[in-house]
């Protein structure tokens, strides 16, 4: 089975506050907040740690859940983010210098 | 033999909002003096300004809308203009509505405007630049009243019913209004400033031409009683966002736009004011 990789999509805007993540499309002013697990997912989208890395490292602990139920969910959420343009999905490495121009302040 | 060309004259005046004059320039002394009685006391002196328009007169109904014309508000951003498009391409911006065709130049700071003689369509190509060049300096137009009181703006913001009309009805005489319908919020050192403007909603009163700094930006509500109370920060941003005018189809302005709202919700207090429709709402605004 092939490691899915994510990457903050440089073309929104993006803020955490009060550990509320917001994020603006540039494309059509849409709004988004984000929940916890797609917040901690879009911090660690660096484009190099495979998803199921994050999963392990990240999400897991914040939610006492099993590994394979949460990558399950975790693609769920990385695909529909993509869906909105919020993160860009690959099952290759995404290179920095296109995936972190978008980092969040 | 007669002339077959005439000397035009060329009449001007300077709109000068938030302290931007902006000179229009027509060829019409009608529509002059109908530009000077609806920007009365927003007419400015400078012989500098910051940038001029050329308005091009035409019959109602000969500006057709373009082709493609956004139909819906857009999530995130208020927008009273509706079926504006505002685009740029090789450092112009072309403005578009179904009763004018603008064009600008920022960096020759030179635009034109094609209208019917009507005091509305370049009332919306005020607004629309006023909040491209805004949106550059981190402030913005917001959806909202305002009002100053003690050397101190408010806010006052919501959708149409929340109570911006309501509330500046209510106003007490020490209390100037600055706008009931679009406020002008540039900013300004650490903090922000408000400006009226001539930009009316129902109330159909011109705001004063006159500034202060920002002392709080109250989400409005009809309820039982008077009362404020706190807004959580997202909320507070959301809301701001939902509230703010723009315009462009421009994803580096809507990023700059997008993290001027939340610049100004970690420098100035947000809360909700809910309020009964009387006078007495203004014992909490001081």
């Amino acid at each position: 089975m092939s490691r899915l990789f994510v990457a903050r999509n440089p073309r929104v805007a993006a803020r955490c506050l009060d550990g509320e993540m917001m994020i603006m499309s540039g494309r059509d002013s849409t709004l988004f907040t984000l929940n916890r697990t797609a917040t901690i997912l879009w911090q660690a989208a660096d484009g190099t740690t495979p998803l199921d890395e994050i999963v392990q490292s990240k999400i897991c602990p914040a939610f006492d859940v099993e590994p394979a139920e949460a990558l399950h969910d975790a693609e769920n959420v990385a695909r529909e983010l993509a869906s909105h343009e919020i993160l860009q999905i690959s099952e290759e490495p995404i290179p920095p210098a296109t995936a972190l121009a978008g980092e969040s302040r | 033999m007669p002339e077959l060309t005439a000397e035009v004259e060329r009449l001007s005046l300077v709109i000068e909002i938030g302290r931007m004059p902006v000179r229009v320039n027509t060829t019409d002394p009608d529509f002059l003096a109908m530009l000077e009685r609806r920007y009365s006391g927003f007419l400015g002196s400078s012989e500098k300004a910051e940038m001029e328009f050329d308005v091009e007169l035409v019959q109602p109904g000969f500006v057709q809308p373009s082709f493609v014309q956004r139909d819906s508000v857009q999530p995130g951003f208020a927008d009273p203009d509706a079926g504006v498009r505002v685009t740029h391409q090789r450092g112009r911006w072309s403005l578009t509505r179904g009763d004018f065709r603008a064009e600008w130049n920022p960096a020759a700071r030179r635009g034109s405007i094609r209208q019917s003689a009507n005091p509305y369509s370049i009332d919306a190509v005020l607004r629309i630049v006023h909040s491209l060049v805004l949106a550059r300096q981190g402030g913005f137009l917001l959806h909202s009243a305002s009002a100053l009181r003690n050397g101190k703006a408010f806010l006052f913001a919501g959708v149409s019913g929340a109570g911006k009309t309501t509330i500046s009805r209510l106003a007490p005489p020490d209390a100037t209004l600055l706008t009931d319908e679009i406020s002008y919020v540039r900013k300004h050192d650490d903090g922000y400033v408000a400006f009226g403007t001539p930009f009316t909603g129902e109330l159909a009163k011109l705001g004063e031409n006159v500034s202060a700094p920002v002392a709080a930006l109250y989400l409005l509500a009809q309820g039982p009683e008077n009362r404020i109370d706190p807004v959580a920060p997202g909320e507070a941003a959301r809301s701001l966002l939902a509230n703010v005018l723009f315009f462009a189809e421009d994803e580096e302005l809507v990023q700059a736009e997008f993290h001027s709202a939340f610049e100004f919700v970690s420098r100035v207090p947000v809360s909700r004011l809910t309020f009964v429709p009387d006078a007495r709402v203004w014992e909490l605004i001081r």
